[in-house]
């Protein structure tokens, strides 16, 4: 017999900020229901062990973006969250040579004047300008977006917020914001640099996730996004959750359970339910029904909107530019267990920059190549990876001895192409196999023995993702995080603070401001204005002070 | 003409330091006891990190260590330090804290029991004299062993890993506290000054370099690390350990007058056995329990994310009541943490509206912050993998 049950509230999907939100609800007082599709919780951020004694983070793999204000508040360290900072990375070349990022400044810029003495002084200016505008931002993260259309005191005094800050940069600093914010990640580099593979190695961060080419304009913002996270205050730094990023969705689950908060795993949303506008529950894909005056859903706008809620509850307007949201996958992820360390002798003995994130893509025109095939419905044929061996810090993640790489490629499409038809049915056995062979053939440039070392690998492409995930296209950031997806226009204009057209019903994730990462920031967001509309703001705290 | 032994000037090596030496990236020495010992060896950060996610070692020789054997040696010991030596069973250590004849205290230390007749304390004071003086009258002996024994310190969570493919598996049932020869002239201590997984491991000095070497090799898969003091310092905060001269100023060492405080207000009331018979201050300490702690050293958490290492603590925002002794940004736990010495009755009676006036300079511009201060009643690091025995594998 199909089930029913009242809650105060109920998150649809127990993602990261799904997850976020449900704990700051329960730690109010609201009888708090999850309802999660997968037999696990995590969504994009979860550890798996696919195969006896290796553990993978599958989809999501580094973390600095999670505001260390909610990790503190709602106490994660206590429920088994430690992350840990890595050590820097290197981009390989065919000919035998490296470019190293060491987080020891001085060898660093020796190691820039290796390849360019000019680019070597230009490094610390370009950190300037990025730490700089990283600084311009991270205070708007725990913040709504203001609606610049509005003029509720809150939404004024979040505008008059912005106006100071950008204010206070004065106007050359406000026009390095605006070339951020619309630049392309190559122009801005080419800027700076002279050396080709200083280049390609940064760039990396500038399209990671995102269906854009180094040369498109926006993709210097989707940098920025990624260097803004901090590891203990450092800011830029990354560091892999012990455990895998799993182990933040645990901690997170943990604690609203400990607040008292429930989870059904296995249970699908099939359907929001609404009667006059307002939302009453949701319908799963079991039958079963639970009842609540708040409703709040963690997948993206899309899959919200356009798959499980009525139409004819929503205006067209809002459903036209729901449709319109730009979400398409553009990474695939291959995660492999190894026998033993695969060798790089490129490195020196001991090399501590293997430890960090590693790549093989020398100069922006390869990347932008790469790019190129993607807009044609393929896989890049040399793509770009961006790929990290945890367990050299984790020991948690392999066999001792033995080793857990994650390798995260750039670019492939949602819908491949096969004999003129796109189609994300495309993907099968073989698409998958020929995509990753693709992608050892330039792993072997690092590696020449990686073939040999792989005892078992995941393939995961933008339809995987969607499948398992349930991220519209794969697209990792639940929407693209280009200027006119940003800040009063995420999702959509007008219900950029998490609301939506039907009342008590909200967006928790990615798709909302300020955007994707496992940051938490949209979930805690989100929970602070759910529990404002019910009187309840201040059981909030003001991360903002 | 007599043939004398000149002193060596400055910073002498430690029987580790031949190991040390080539690792050291960062360059970073200080001082210990006269001895050449590691600040940083790479990064703090990344030392600080293998202590808590994987294995680290931190050379421990310089302490001083000191041998107390005969028919009276557990009298000794009992009359010296507050707890009572005889629940110390043999084969196992103690975490003890002595004081002089007013109840202040004069150092804390480790003290390992190979039988009733027979005692090591580890401590980082010098104590010859005094351990004499305590000896004086009973049938025992002291000897310095300082230099003749070497210890290592092997601490997190794959230490047990570790020595397990070192080849010292006979360690493997040791409970917290436990300790013994392994091996003919390796004794091995499950004890450690980080509130992790640990053990101290404690040669002969001519085999200190077989032993590191032998570590060294088998911690490969376990992500082995030569750590310094700065990181080490980082996880003893955590773990709600005092340091001397920090946190509390051995009362032997210091010039300035009512610097001394008793292990009850230093939060080390349970040590202190006043019904086990007689020991050094005992009289002063009962006095001290009637007329109440005249101070309290706090376990404290700051809001912010500034580390408030010396900053003094108002109550209302006003009224001075006391300092951070040691304050730490804390990268395991992601809190703002700290020890602070408070005068009572603050921290005692008085626990709410603390603040902290913290320092910072950003960039060559010094900011005041005042910031919310909560008292905590455990640790700030406390890990189930710290106690389990037997000990998990990572």
């Amino acid at each position: 017999m199909a089930k029913h049950d009242t809650y105060d509230a109920i998150v649809a999907g127990a993602g990261h900020n799904g997850l976020t939100t449900a704990c700051y609800l329960a730690k109010a007082g609201l009888k708090t229901l999850v309802v999660e599709k997968n037999d696990w919780i995590g969504g994009a951020a979860v550890s798996r062990s696919l195969i006896d004694g290796w553990t993978y983070s599958n989809c999501s793999y580094v973390c600095s973006l999670l505001r260390r204000e909610i990790v503190r508040d709602l106490e994660l360290p206590r429920f088994g969250l430690q992350v840990i900072p890595y050590e820097g990375g290197a981009t390989f070349t065919p000919e035998g040579d490296y470019f190293a990022y060491m987080s020891d400044h001085d060898a660093l810029r020796r190691e820039l004047a290796r390849h360019s003495p000019r680019d070597a002084d230009a490094y610390d200016r370009f950190s300037q300008a990025v730490i700089r505008q990283c600084r311009f931002i991270r205070p708007f993260l725990l913040r709504n977006a203001p609606d610049p259309t509005s003029l509720r005191p809150r939404d004024l005094s979040e505008l008059l917020f912005l106006v100071k800050q950008a204010h206070g940069l004065g106007a050359k600093e406000l026009g390095e914001t605006l070339r951020f914010w619309t630049m392309s990640i190559g122009d801005f580099l080419d800027s700076y640099f002279e050396s080709d593979l200083v280049k390609a190695h940064i760039a990396g961060a500038g399209i990671i996730g995102t269906g854009l080419g180094v040369y498109s304009p926006g993709t210097a913002y989707v940098l920025l996004h990624h260097y803004m996270g901090d590891v203990d205050g450092a800011i830029g730094a990354w560091g892999f959750a012990r455990g895998g990023m799993g182990a933040i969705s645990n901690a997170l689950g943990a604690a609203f359970e400990e607040a008292g908060g429930e989870i059904i795993k296995g249970a699908g949303v099939d359907q929001f339910l609404v009667r006059n506008g307002k939302v009453t529950g949701v319908a799963l894909e079991n039958g079963d029904e639970y009842h609540a005056p708040i409703v709040a859903s963690n997948m993206d706008v899309k899959r919200t909107f356009l798959q499980h809620t009525d139409r004819a509850a929503l205006p067209s307007a809002f459903t036209k530019a729901v449709e319109r949201f730009k979400i398409r996958g553009s990474s695939a992820k291959l995660n492999i267990a190894l026998d033993r360390l695969p060798s790089f002798p490129a490195a020196p003995k001991g090399a501590t920059f293997l430890r960090g994130d590693m790549h093989c893509s020398t100069t922006l025109n390869e990347l932008e190549r790469a790019y190129d095939d993607w807009k044609d419905g393929r896989w890049s044929q040399d793509p770009y990876f961006d790929m990290l061996i945890p367990s050299q810090i984790d020991p948690t993640m392999a066999p001792p001895g033995k080793h857990m790489m994650t390798v995260f490629v750039q670019y492939a499409p949602y819908d491949l192409e096969v004999d003129g038809v796109r189609s994300g049915e495309n993907w099968n056995d073989a698409t998958r196999k020929a995509m990753a062979d693709c992608v050892l053939d330039k792993i072997a440039v690092a590696c020449p023995d990686i073939r040999e070392r792989v005892v078992h690998a995941e393939v995961r492409t933008p339809w995987d993702i969607e499948r398992e995930v349930g991220l519209t296209e794969g697209n990792i950031f639940q929407g693209e995080l280009t200027f006119d997806q940003l800040l009063f226009n995420r999702p959509v204009p007008g219900y950029a603070q998490y609301d939506t057209p039907i009342r008590g019903m909200y967006i928790v994730g990615s798709s909302a401001h300020p955007g994707g990462g496992v940051m938490a920031a949209p979930g805690a967001n989100a929970a602070r204005e759910i529990l404002r509309n019910i009187g309840k703001g201040k059981s909030m705290p003001d991360f903002a002070a | 003409m007599v043939k004398v032994n000149h002193v060596p000037m400055g910073l002498i090596e430690t029987p580790f330091h031949a190991r040390l030496e080539p690792l050291s990236r960062a360059k970073s020495w200080t001082g210990w006891a006269g001895f050449i010992s590691p600040l940083v060896l790479d990064t703090v950060e990344f030392e600080y990190f293998a202590i808590r996610n994987q294995t680290t070692l931190f050379d421990i020789s310089p302490m001083h260590k000191y041998r107390v054997t005969g028919p009276d040696a557990a009298a000794v010991m009992n009359r010296l330090v507050t707890r009572d030596v005889t629940k110390i069973a043999d084969g196992r250590v103690g975490y003890v804290m002595w004081c002089d004849e007013e109840g202040m205290l004069i150092d804390d230390g480790t003290l390992f029991r190979f039988s009733a007749t027979d005692f090591r304390l580890c401590c980082q004071e010098p104590m010859l004299t005094w351990l004499l003086d305590t000896a004086w009258g009973f049938d025992a002996q002291v000897l310095d062993e300082s230099d003749a024994i070497a210890g290592l310190s092997l601490q997190g969570p794959t230490s047990w890993s570790l020595l397990q493919d070192a080849g010292f598996a006979a360690a493997q049932n040791m409970k917290p506290f436990d300790w013994r020869e392994v091996e003919p002239d390796i004794w091995i201590s499950r004890t450690g000054f980080t509130g992790d997984l640990g053990y101290e491991l404690w040669v002969p000095k001519a085999k200190a370099l077989d032993l590191w070497d032998r570590l060294w090799a088998a911690g490969d898969h376990w992500g082995v690390r030569a750590i310094g003091f700065e990181a080490l310092n980082l996880c003893r905060i955590e773990a709600g350990f005092v340091a001397a001269g920090v946190d509390f100023q051995p009362v032997h060492a210091v010039m300035r007058l009512h610097r001394g405080r008793t292990p009850i207000e230093l939060g080390f009331g349970k040590m202190v056995h006043f019904d086990k018979g007689h020991f050094n201050g005992r009289r002063a300490l009962l006095q001290h329990r009637e007329a109440g702690a005249r101070y309290t050293l706090a376990k404290i958490d700051i809001a912010g994310f500034k580390p408030a290492n010396g900053a003094l603590i108002y109550h209302r925002k006003k009224k001075e009541v006391g300092f951070v002794t040691s304050g730490v940004w804390s990268p395991t736990t992601k809190r703002n943490i700290a020890l602070a010495e408070l005068k009572a009755p603050y921290g005692i009676e008085i626990k709410d509206d603390l603040w902290a006036e913290i320092y910072v300079n950003e960039e060559g511009r010094w900011d005041k912050r005042l910031v919310p201060v909560t008292l905590q009643d455990k640790p700030f690091f406390i890990n189930q993998r710290a106690r389990a025995t037997p000990p998990h594998p990572f």
